[in-house]
C-alpha cells in the first residue's frame, strides 16, 4: 500500500531520517515507535506529502508522491486522513464545523447528512454533543479526539495517527484504542500510528516499527517485536535507563 | 580591509535576501491570481474579511481622517495668511486629501489594524499547523486564507478613502469656516473649482493598490512564519514595518505616473 524507500530529511544540519525504509501493508495497523525527538512525526508527514525528503521516494499505491505536483498530490491526499499531534483544530470554527470540514469541502451531502455524521463522529470518540464549543474551550484531550474525529469524518482509506492517545486518561485511552480497532477492521482501513503507550502498541499494531537514530531497527508483528533481541527494542520495551539508548 | 569586505559581504547578502523575498512575494500574488479567477469563489469568508478589514476599520479612519483635515487647515491657514490667500485653504485640505493623505493614512491605518492581524492570524495557524491540517485535507491556504483576505483589502480600502476624505474636508471646513473664519461660500467654492473628479479617483485606485499591498505583506509574513509564539510576534512586525514603507515608496511612484 505504501512503500517508504531510503527517506532521507535533514533541518539545516540536524539529520533527522537517515535512510528510512518500512512497507505498510494495506488494511493493516502499523505503529511506528521510537524515542521522543526520534522524527516519528517527520516521517508521517513525509507520507502525507507535508515534508519532502532529501532523498528517496515514497510510493501510495505505486505512486511517488514525492515527486507528484500540487494537484495530483490533492487528489492522492483525498484517501487520507490525519490526527496532528496537537490535534491542528481551525480555532476559528466551531468543533462542529471542524469535523464537518473534509465532508463540506469534498463530499456531495446535504447540510442534514453531513450533521449527522458530525454527530455520529463526536459520539464515536465520546464527544456527544460539544458541536458549537470553539477549540478554545476544549481540554487537551477533547482537542485530540475532536481532532481523531475529523480525521475519520470522511472514512478515508488510509488514516496517520500522531500519538492518538498521548494525554488521555486509562479509561479514555481504552476507549479510543478499542475505536482505532473497530474502523479499521469494519472499513478496511489502512492505518499508521505512532504511540508511545507500550500497552496500546500491542493492542492495536498488527505491525511494530522502531525508528531509532533516522532508521527503521526493528519491524514486526508485535510478537516478533515483545521476542526481538535488538537491544534498542528492548531497552525501549522495558523502559530501562540501561542500554544503547542514551539520555542526553 | 577586512573590515570592507565584511560590510560588502553584508551589504550583498541583504540585497540578495530582499530580491529574493521580493520575488516570492510576488509568485505568492500570481497564485493568489490563479485561485481567483478558478471557480467556485466562494463569497461567505470574503464578506467576513470585508467586514473586519472595512467596517471594523471605519471608526479608526474617521478619527484620523478628521484630525488630519483639521491640522491642515490650521497650518495652510498660517502659511497662506502672510500673502492674504485665506481662501485656498478649504481647495488645499481637499486636494491633499483626495490625492495623498486620505489613501495613504487610511492604508497605514489598516496596515496597522488589519495587515497585522493578518499576520498573525495566519502566523498562529502555521505555526500550530492548522496550515498543514487543510493541506492534508485537500484545501489550498492560498485559496481559503489568503484570497479572501486579498480580495476584502482591494475592495475596501478605497470605500474607507472615500470617509477619509469626507471627514477630512469636514474637519477642515470646521476649522477654516468656524474657528478661523474664512468665508464659507468661498471655502467651498474653492473646493468645488480646484479639485477635479480624477482626483479623487486617482486617489481611490492608489487606495485600492496600497490595500493589495498590506494584504498580500500581512498574508505572505503569516504565512511563512516559522518559530512559535516568538515567529509569530516577529512576522507582525516585519509585516507592519514593510507594508507600511512599501505603502510609502508606490505612493511616490504612483503619484508620478498619474498626475
Ligand atoms: N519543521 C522543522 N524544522 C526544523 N526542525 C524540525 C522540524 N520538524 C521537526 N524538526 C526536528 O526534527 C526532530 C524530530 O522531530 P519529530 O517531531 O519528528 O519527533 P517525534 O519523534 O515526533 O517526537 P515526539 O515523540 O516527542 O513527538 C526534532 O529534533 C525536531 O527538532
Ligand atoms: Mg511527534
Amino acid at each position: 500500500m505504501i512503500q517508504i524507500i531510503d527517506i532521507h530529511k535533514s533541518f539545516g544540519r540536524q539529520k533527522v531520517l537517515d535512510g528510512v525504509d518500512l512497507d505498510i501493508e494495506a488494511g493493516k495497523t502499523t505503529v511506528i515507535i521510537g524515542r521522543s525527538g526520534g522524527g516519528k512525526s517527520v516521517l508521517l508527514k513525509h507520507i502525507i506529502g507535508l515534508l519532502k525528503p532529501d532523498r528517496g521516494q515514497i510510493l501510495v499505491e505505486g505512486v511517488d508522491i514525492t515527486k507528484l505536483n500540487d494537484r495530483d498530490l490533492n487528489e492522492i491526499r483525498k484517501k487520507f486522513g490525519m490526527l496532528f499531534q496537537e490535534a491542528a483544530l481551525f480555532d476559528s470554527m466551531t468543533v462542529g464545523d471542524n469535523v464537518a470540514f473534509p465532508l463540506r469541502e469534498h463530499a456531495r451531502m446535504s447540510e442534514a447528512e453531513i450533521r449527522e455524521i458530525v454527530a455520529d463522529r463526536l459520539r464515536a470518540v465520546g464527544l456527544s454533543g460539544v458541536e458549537a464549543k470553539m477549540p478554545s474551550e476544549l481540554s487537551g484531550g477533547m482537542r485530540k479526539r475532536v481532532g481523531l474525529a475529523r480525521a475519520i469524518a470522511m472514512r478515508p482509506r488510509i488514516v496517520l495517527f500522531d500519538e492518538p492517545t498521548t494525554g488521555l486518561d486509562p479509561v479514555m485511552t481504552e476507549a479510543i484504542n478499542q475505536l482505532i480497532i473497530d474502523t479499521q477492521r469494519n472499513y478496511d482501513l489502512t492505518c499508521v500510528v505512532i504511540s508511545h503507550d507500550i500497552q496500546s502498541i500491542f493492542r492495536i499494531g498488527h505491525r511494530i516499527a522502531m525508528l531509532y537514530e533516522g532508521k527503521i531497527v526493528a519491524s514486526g508483528t508485535p510478537d516478533e517485536i515483545r521476542a526481538s533481541q535488538n537491544p534498542v527494542v528492548r531497552q525501549f520495551l522495558s523502559g530501562s535507563i540501561e542500554g544503547p539508548i542514551k539520555i542526553i | 580591509m577586512n573590515f570592507v569586505l565584511g560590510a560588502v559581504d553584508y551589504v550583498g547578502r541583504a540585497v540578495l535576501h530582499s530580491v529574493e523575498e521580493a520575488g516570492r512575494i510576488f509568485q505568492l500574488f500570481l497564485s493568489v491570481l490563479a485561485w481567483l479567477v478558478r471557480p467556485p469563489l466562494r463569497l461567505r469568508p470574503i464578506f467576513k474579511q470585508m467586514e473586519f478589514v472595512g467596517v471594523r476599520s471605519i471608526f479608526v479612519v474617521v478619527l484620523t481622517g478628521t484630525f488630519t483635515g483639521m491640522v491642515l487647515a490650521l497650518q495652510t491657514y498660517h502659511g497662506f495668511r502672510m500673502f492674504s490667500a485665506e481662501s485656498m485653504v478649504g481647495a488645499t485640505v481637499a486636494l491633499s486629501m483626495t490625492r495623498e493623505l486620505g489613501p495613504v493614512l487610511t492604508a497605514l491605518m489598516v496596515t496597522a489594524r488589519a495587515g497585522s492581524a493578518m499576520a498573525a492570524e495566519l502566523g498562529t495557524m502555521r505555526v500550530t499547523e492548522q496550515i498543514d491540517a487543510l493541506y492534508v485535507m485537500a484545501a489550498n491556504p492560498v485559496k481559503y486564507l489568503i484570497v479572501p483576505r486579498m480580495v476584502a483589502s482591494v475592495v475596501m480600502l478605497p470605500f474607507l478613502t472615500i470617509v477619509s476624505d469626507f471627514v477630512g474636508v469636514v474637519g477642515g471646513y470646521f476649522v477654516g469656516v468656524h474657528l478661523l473664519r474664512i468665508n464659507s461660500g468661498i471655502f467651498m467654492k474653492n473646493i468645488t473649482k480646484i479639485v477635479e473628479l480624477d482626483d479623487i479617483f486617482n486617489g481611490l485606485i492608489k487606495a485600492a493598490f496600497f490595500g493589495l499591498i498590506l494584504s498580500l505583506i500581512g498574508c505572505y509574513k503569516g504565512f511563512n512564519t516559522t518559530g512559535g509564539a516568538e515567529g509569530v510576534g516577529r512576522a507582525t512586525t516585519e509585516a507592519v514595518v514593510l507594508a507600511s514603507v512599501m505603502i510609502l515608496i508606490s505612493d511616490y511612484f504612483l503619484t508620478a505616473l498619474m498626475f
